[in-house]
């Protein structure tokens, strides 16, 4: 069962072409990656699929009564703005102590209901985000680099942790991430996007891929090589496949 | 109504009008850091006196008419990505200039430019207390309505955005709010002083709380607070009464200012 799909989308923002003729269905289920190099608009996917921006071409279309669970890349909260974790949870839709319990819970985050949102680390900061998303049984996960600022072991554990999720409530996730090694163990089928889908499919078929290995190096296709180049997002702009890839088009 | 008849309570209530919508408005305008923007609207606050007084309208339009126009200026502007803080400073003191050269042009009328500079609380009309409450009462309900928006919206845009709420919408109602601050709080603190009203009580309650809905409602007795305090004080050492007002605020600021922090306290 197809949940949200693309259709030929396409993204402008401030007169640059960001994503040219997207095609994409998210099914019931699946683990989604999106690779891509920085500026090759996988956050303006992801804003495109929950409406934070509108397509200058093409369709998005959802199931109607879809819920979003929605985790963004950085949330900074101000200083001058007391909110406890607990009062977090109820925003925009108030929730009862049961179900925010249950839902701090399922992510690791039950003793950090009483505190506040700003003295959070990081760490803590990706529970709570993640257990938000969580409140309403959602039909979907949508994580934008949610691993930002934790440790290899912490984004490890994370990953786990989504997958566990996604066994329990059956709902399918899509997210974006740097952390190749990982994130390529965890999905079911990766996109490679660099303002436009590049390649798409299993990791392992994404991996050996040659529009992949133009964008993420041609070495080895180990993890350790496809570790180091998380390091150095430098591209190969002599490759020779026929797409065109203006990597300064996005930021 | 014989108790209106007293200039002394008109001006207690006008205070406190202002004051009470001032407060959750102003935790916003801190929230978000928006108080330059809050100055800004205020300044323009100037060139609507000059424009009503030059068209013979009532103050309150004029005024809510182009702090109005220059909020959604700024934001709109601001929105696509011009710098913000040097719009601001353009429009801000472009606005408050222009509405000074504005002023000298109408002559016939005498008007005392400092009762706009720092508000003139003691000479409120019963029709300036209906307008002050209305508005107030406007402002308070739009901040009502909205509440749990306008909270996701300052958190995070694509937060709200998932949520089904647009931010851009929410920005709008806030800066429909502020116009209608500065348009009832001019009378009261004077165009100078209407961001201190709304940033001061906020930042002082900032330290007695652990959730917005506590900053807000705290604000809004510091607030008011101040404005019948300060109205005291200008009373009993004659000294001017929308200074006075900020003053005290300020003297709380401070106070609450030394109190530590209260990071990991549980609600």
């Amino acid at each position: 069962m197809t949940l949200i799909s693309l259709q030929d989308m396409s993204v402008s923002l401030a007169g640059q072409t960001v994503l040219r003729g997207v095609n994409l269905s998210i099914k019931k289920g699946e683990i989604v990656t999106i690779v891509g190099p920085n500026g090759s608009g996988k956050s303006t996917l992801l804003k495109a699929i929950i409406g934070a921006v509108t397509p200058s071409a093409g369709m998005v279309t959802a199931t109607p009564g879809l819920v979003i669970g929605y985790v963004p890349q950085k949330l900074h909260i101000d200083q001058t703005l007391p909110l406890t974790v607990r009062r977090f949870l109820s925003l925009p839709r108030r929730v009862d102590d049961d179900r925010a319990m249950r839902a701090l819970e399922r992510t690791g985050a039950a003793a950090l209901a009483g505190r506040q949102m700003s003295a959070l680390s990081g760490g803590q900061f990706q529970r709570v985000l993640l257990a938000r998303a969580l409140l309403h049984d959602p039909d979907i996960l949508i994580l934008d680099e949610a691993t930002q600022g934790l440790d290899q072991p912490g984004s490890a554990a994370f990953y786990r942790l989504i997958e566990e999720l996604r066994a329990e409530l059956g709902c399918a996730v899509i997210m974006v991430s740097h952390e190749l090694h990982v994130v390529m163990a965890a999905s079911d089928r990766v996109i490679c996007l660099n303002g436009h889908v590049c390649c798409e499919g299993e990791p392992e078929h994404v991996a050996s891929a040659p529009e992949y290995r133009a964008l993420f190096g041609t070495g080895t296709q180990g993890a350790l090589a496809l570790y180091r180049h998380e390091h150095n997002h430098a591209h190969d702009h002599d490759h020779t496949h026929q797409h065109a890839h203006d990597h300064e088009a996005a930021t | 109504m014989s108790l209106l008849d007293d200039f002394l309570i008109r001006a207690a209530l006008a205070g406190l009008g202002v004051a009470l919508a001032a407060a959750p408005l102003g935790c916003f305008v801190v929230w978000r850091r928006m108080a330059y923007f809050g100055d800004a609207t205020a300044h323009a606050a100037i060139l609507g006196v000059a424009l009503s007084l030059a068209f013979q309208t009532s103050v309150f339009a004029g005024v809510l008419a182009v702090a109005l126009t220059m909020a959604l200026t700024v934001s709109t502007l601001s929105g696509r990505g011009h710098a913000v803080d040097t719009l601001l400073g353009v429009m801000a003191h472009s606005a408050l200039a222009l509405g000074l050269v504005a002023v000298s042009f109408i002559d016939g009328v005498r008007i005392d430019l400092m009762a706009y500079l720092f508000g003139d609380i003691l000479s409120v009309s019963r029709t300036d207390l209906l307008v002050i409450w209305g508005g107030s009462t406007l402002v308070l309900g739009l901040l009502g309505w909205r509440w749990s928006a306008l909270l996701t919206a300052t958190l995070n845009p694509d937060l709200a955005w998932s949520a089904g709420i647009n931010p851009t919408r929410e920005q709008r109602i806030l800066t429909i709010a502020l116009a209608l601050v500065v348009a009832v709080a001019i009378k009261v603190v004077g165009v100078l002083l209407i961001a201190a009203m709304l940033i001061v009580p906020a930042a002082a309650a900032r330290n007695l709380s652990t959730t917005p809905e506590r900053m807000a409602l705290m604000a809004a007795v510091i607030g008011g607070f101040s404005a019948l305090g300060g109205l005291a004080i200008a009373w009993r050492f004659d000294t001017p009464a929308g200074p006075s007002i900020v003053s005290l605020a300020a003297l709380v600021f401070t106070l609450t200012a030394l109190i530590p922090m209260r990071q990991n306290a549980r609600s």
